[in-house]
């Protein structure tokens, strides 16, 4: 039995993992313009430059926003014992996402400088955090319900204000603020694709070695406590590790929703509830499902590009009903 | 020095009268314990205490020698296995797997190892739990519920067990067979504590009795000690009558 579940999880691993790499590899060579290969092999301009600058951080950015969304999708469905826990129930996204409008309305220049937004929006997620462990601080009381609570009550006043913002706003950064707000997958520098590599695969790592005592924490406070397990001490590591993950790559990408809750839902459905093989098979399907909408959202109407979040929802919405439908 | 020892432990809910006011008592390896009491009487909370789910307000509960407060989660419930009265609800895995969360408190890696699964074995013959072995938790009845978790709690092979209200999905055939394994944890060493509402049982299978009224120890004896008619109907608030019946067996009847 020990040996079986091992092998299991080895299987899915590997599976879920050649999936990631198969869209690593796969994607960047696909697009709206075609690509001389010819050219491309022979490091000369336009190919060479689109696919090394363009294409290939593109795919990476997408295979890590997925991984981070959709690892923390299925950490906070376990935290919160809720089915259809999303990474921005608690709060995490609309934060950044007011971050990244707050930077982009008040700057006093006329063109986004991304830094300054990336930074105000890892800014809003940190008040999250800083926000949580207070209340958890001053009321005893610090559940997966309070958290849930804490999410709406933020998400609702985050959107309060980037509304006010946005009403507030010239034309020019209006246009602006809603871009950033559809989200979608950019070319971003090396640079930032490495430090946000070095922040999404460590804490990842983390999250998955929690993954035995998660399974735990589905059973409710009592039954966990009883086993060893503080399910109060886990919500609060699972809180912080989930918003870091989501704050850091919304900052770079902005809002992209549905990925956190359908694939690990697919997921469930294929390796069943066991957080030992769903998270790891989250955290690469999740990369891989993001690299293949990201390719299809510049692809299917190019040369204009469809924000990838409607891609996500388009194609993962029918997908899921037509599962439950099914079932 | 006693396995169990509570000494004068209180605790209170917020804003509330103290549940428990003040309990000492002692209980030894190879005992089986029966706690009773009406309704309120801090019944669960005193097992709830001894899991170390809640902490004592003032006063201490050790098992070993060992400090509630002071020791760590993991190794309290090396010492410690309860099983609540609510089965959890919506637990999407397997009997096996639900089993195995006994296991937790000795677990270092992210896998259970070959012991953890000896010990779910072991517990899952006992309880006769093969045939669900692969059935989903939720499925299945709340007899058959109530056996799985206490299959958890005996793989979690602690010296001291506590259930609460074990008996009160189970039909008379799986009833007498929980308490005929009560009676065999007992002769392996186990010190058991049963909240339960059937004093007849209680009275029959345990060897002691622990009377709670008002969150304080009314009774701590034999059977034929503690389940005196006066002082049961002085807490129970009904009319008791004690009678032999056959075998010398205690039967109690109660109202007017």
């Amino acid at each position: 039995m020990a040996i079986e579940l091992r092998h299991r999880a080895r299987t899915v691993l590997a599976a879920s993992a050649l999936a990631a790499l198969l869209a690593a590899v796969i994607c960047p060579f696909l697009g709206g313009s075609g690509m001389d290969y010819a050219k491309l092999l022979r490091h000369e301009p336009p190919d060479w430059p689109i696919f090394v600058n363009l294409r290939l951080p593109r795919t990476l950015l997408a295979l890590l926003t997925g991984a981070a969304l959709s690892a923390s999708g299925a950490m906070f469905q376990a935290l919160l014992r809720d089915a259809l826990a999303t990474p921005s129930s608690l709060g995490v996204t609309a934060a950044a996402a007011l971050g990244a409008v707050a930077a982009i309305s008040l700057a006093p220049v006329e063109t986004t400088w991304f830094p300054l937004v990336w930074l105000c929006a890892l800014a809003g997620a940190a008040a999250v955090i800083v926000l949580v462990a207070l209340l958890a601080r001053s009321r005893k009381r610090f559940s997966a319900y309070t958290l849930l609570l804490t999410g709406i009550a933020v998400n609702g006043i985050c959107s309060a204000i980037v509304l006010l913002l946005h009403s507030l706003a010239g034309i020019t950064k209006s246009f602006q603020i809603t871009h950033w707000l559809m989200g979608g997958i950019g070319a971003v520098e090396y640079s930032v694709l490495l430090l946000l590599a070095a922040v999404v695969v460590p804490v990842c790592f983390w999250v998955l070695r929690l993954t035995r005592v998660l399974n735990v924490v589905s059973y409710g406070d009592t039954w966990a406590a009883g086993r060893g397990v503080n399910c109060r001490q886990i919500t609060w590591r699972g809180f912080v590790a989930g918003t870091v993950l989501v704050g850091t790559t919304t900052a770079v990408t902005g809002p992209i929703a549905f990925v956190g809750l359908i694939v690990p839902h697919l997921l469930r459905r294929v390796v069943g509830p066991d957080y030992r093989l769903l998270l790891p098979a989250s955290v690469f399907g999740g990369g891989a499902f993001l690299a293949v909408c990201d390719t299809l959202a510049r692809s299917v109407l190019a040369p204009i590009e469809i924000p990838v979040g409607v891609i996500t929802a388009l194609l993962g919405g029918p997908f899921f009903v037509w599962l439950l439908w099914s079932r | 020095m006693s396995l169990l020892a509570l000494e004068s432990a209180i605790y209170a809910y917020p804003g509330a009268p103290p549940v428990l006011n003040g309990v000492s008592a002692a209980a030894g390896a190879g005992e089986l314990i029966a706690i009773i009491g009406p309704n309120g009487a801090g019944k669960s909370t005193l097992l709830d205490l001894v899991a170390g789910l809640k902490t004592p307000a003032s006063g201490r509960c050790l098992v070993d020698g060992r400090d509630s407060a002071a020791t760590p989660r993991g190794a309290w419930c090396r010492l410690v296995a309860h099983v609540p009265q609510q089965a959890p609800a919506n637990v999407p895995f397997t009997v096996e797997e639900v089993v195995l969360t006994g296991r937790i408190p000795y677990g270092r890696g992210l896998y259970e190892n070959d012991d953890d699964y000896r010990a779910m074995e072991e517990a899952m013959e006992r309880m006769r739990l093969a045939p669900f072995r692969d059935r989903s938790f939720q499925t299945l009845s709340g007899g058959e519920q109530q056996r799985v978790l206490l299959a958890a709690a005996l793989a979690q092979q602690s010296p001291v067990l506590l259930l609460d209200e074990p008996s009160a999905h189970l039909d008379p055939q799986n009833e007498a067979r929980l308490w005929a394994l009560l009676h065999d944890l007992r002769a392996l060493g186990r010190l058991i504590l049963v909240v339960t509402h059937h004093l007849l049982l209680a009275a029959h299978h345990s060897d002691r009795i622990w009377l709670l009224h008002h969150g304080t120890l009314a009774a701590d004896g034999t059977p034929g000690e503690a389940l005196q008619p006066e002082r049961l109907q002085a807490v129970f608030g009904v009319p008791f009558h004690r009678h032999t019946g056959e075998h010398g067996r205690m039967v109690l009847s109660y109202g007017n």
